[in-house]
């Protein structure tokens, strides 16, 4: 009730803006060499005056929902070579009314994360990659995109029982039948490096990202 | 525990029979719902209340002219005026709520208490509180303590957000938080403190949320300095041991319903009052983004 501490004006258009961003370049695995952000239906016409432009660019290069070098975040990307180019689209009615898509690339690693910002800072990550994700990124979180073969739901979550951490949530969504699956789940606590370095190891699992929390 | 905070008259009754002061159980709860020490608590409340008072300094010292231009450095016009209307206190008062709203509305760091376009008032009315009354740091964290306990139950009874309960839920709860917290450091009963919640609340009830081109500036900023007005001079009745009548639970109770009962144009959404006047809508062509894409129908997204 006291806090967040945080940079103005509002959490839905600077708190949760940054933290969108902070959850996609840890989707990345680093700080993007160039971005391109599309703001949705209500973010379109009012990210400017809220400053979620600069909250944005902010979260890009790590900077955290306080820091104050927010408001200078567009010289900061210049001296770090963060190239960037903003779209506003107006009518994407299936998305939520606060929703940014980032389009991030670091050499020749590209993913593509569409994020809602939910007000009091609260975020969903609703897609990566075209897969449906739907973690808010409070906790500990881990995507695995992996053969669509039976029984690797089971063999995930039991390795990550080994673990001693709670699934607090997990989704499943696949391309098609027998294709690659996108598994998102999130955990109450972290999990060891070897753990995911024996996951990653395994020939079915395409790619893993691991994201702890992300304000820390 | 967990039923603390759904009445005023709960709380007192938890306090009564726990011999607890009310910031004690707000402690206790903090502990409880967080999972850290009481220690770790206070040096949360200490930063906080840190944040605050540079919020302040610098909404007096450095440029706050916002991306709009609505917002042009109004705290140190009123600080730096020569004439004080009532006194050179109120003028500080009003100038450094104003201060620290200004802050958060040119991307500077406030704490948000309870929200950011509230985050202007107990800054405002704490810091001067305690320059007035030279009172010591840990009482005025005691009084955030408070402050944290009287948002609780608005939240569980009403709301404290502009989308929900229009601007009373937002600058009306900072208001009922600080004047809780002026009461209690000045040395106020339990009924003092819930009788200047009540007060407050009495003052605050009805306020649209209407910001101009949906930015958090006009008329969020001088509400800031409105809500700390108000703050101190419920405060000072409640002080005095004047009685609110209706009970505090009742008043909170008549804020959720005036609340759920608003129009959607008056909660936020820049369609009504302020928003929607002449002036204000041309403000909101000028500074809202107008080159936007909108897509055909195949080119959207499924």
């Amino acid at each position: 009730m006291i806090g967040p501490i945080m940079i103005g004006p509002s959490s839905s258009h600077t708190a949760g803006v940054v933290r969108i961003a902070r959850a996609a370049i840890r989707v990345l695995g680093a700080v993007p060499d160039s971005v391109v952000i599309t703001f949705y239906n209500s973010f379109a016409r009012t990210y400017e005056g809220h400053g979620s432009d600069k909250a944005i660019i902010g979260g890009l290069l790590d900077l955290k929902t306080d820091d104050q070098r927010i408001k200078q975040s567009f010289e900061i990307a210049k001296e770090k070579g963060l190239e960037y180019t903003f779209k506003s689209i107006g009518n994407a009615s299936v998305y939520h009314p606060n929703t940014i898509k980032l389009n991030l690339k670091n050499g020749s690693k590209e993913v593509e994360v569409i994020g809602e910002s939910l007000g009091g800072g609260i975020i969903n990550i609703a897609a990566v990659d075209g897969f449906k994700a739907n973690f808010s990124a409070n906790s500990f979180t881990l995507i695995i995109k992996a053969e669509d073969i039976s029984g690797a739901i089971a063999f995930i979550s039991a390795v990550i029982t080994q673990e001693k951490t709670n699934i607090a949530t997990m989704s499943v969504s696949r391309k098609g039948k027998y294709d690659i699956a996108c598994h998102v789940i999130e955990m109450d606590s972290g999990i060891r490096k070897t753990t995911i370095e024996y996951l990653n190891s395994l020939t079915w699992i395409k790619e893993l990202i691991y994201i702890p929390e992300i304000d820390k | 525990m967990s039923f603390l905070f759904e009445s005023f008259k709960g709380w007192k009754a938890y306090c009564e029979s726990n011999h607890l002061n009310l910031y004690e159980s707000v402690l206790q709860y903090e502990v409880s719902q967080k999972g850290v020490t009481e220690e770790e608590i206070w040096l949360g409340l200490a930063k906080a209340f840190e944040v605050m008072k540079e919020a302040v300094d610098s909404g007096l010292s450095e440029d706050m002219t916002s991306k709009s231009g609505m917002i042009n450095n109004g705290a140190k016009k009123v600080y730096n005026f020569p004439v004080a209307v009532l006194s050179k206190e109120f003028q500080k008062l009003i100038s450094r709520a104003l201060a620290a709203k200004e802050v958060n509305s040119c991307m500077g760091r406030v704490v948000a208490a309870p929200t950011a376009g509230a985050s202007g008032i107990l800054p405002g009315a704490l810091y001067t509180l305690q320059e007035i009354h030279s009172l010591n740091d840990r009482e005025i964290l005691e009084g955030l303590l408070i402050g944290a306990g009287i948002a609780l139950i608005i939240e569980q009874k009403a709301s404290l957000a502009g989308a929900v309960g229009g601007c009373q839920a937002e600058t009306g709860s900072a208001a009922a938080m600080a004047s809780g917290a002026i009461v209690h450091c000045l040395g106020g009963s339990v009924d003092q403190v819930f009788n200047a919640v009540a007060i407050t609340i009495q003052c605050m009830l009805g306020l649209v949320c209407d910001p101009v081109a949906g930015l958090v500036e006009i008329p969020c900023v001088v509400r800031n300095a409105s809500a700390v007005a108000i703050a101190n001079s419920s405060a000072q009745i409640a002080l005095a041991g004047v009685n609110a009548v209706i009970p505090v639970d009742e008043c909170i109770e008549a804020m959720g319903e005036i609340g759920s009962s608003m129009e959607s144009r008056y909660k936020e959404t820049a369609m009504g009052g302020l928003a929607a006047t002449l002036t204000g809508q041309e403000i909101s062509k000028r500074v809202l983004i107008q080159d936007i894409e909108i897509l055909s129908d195949e080119d959207l997204p499924e």
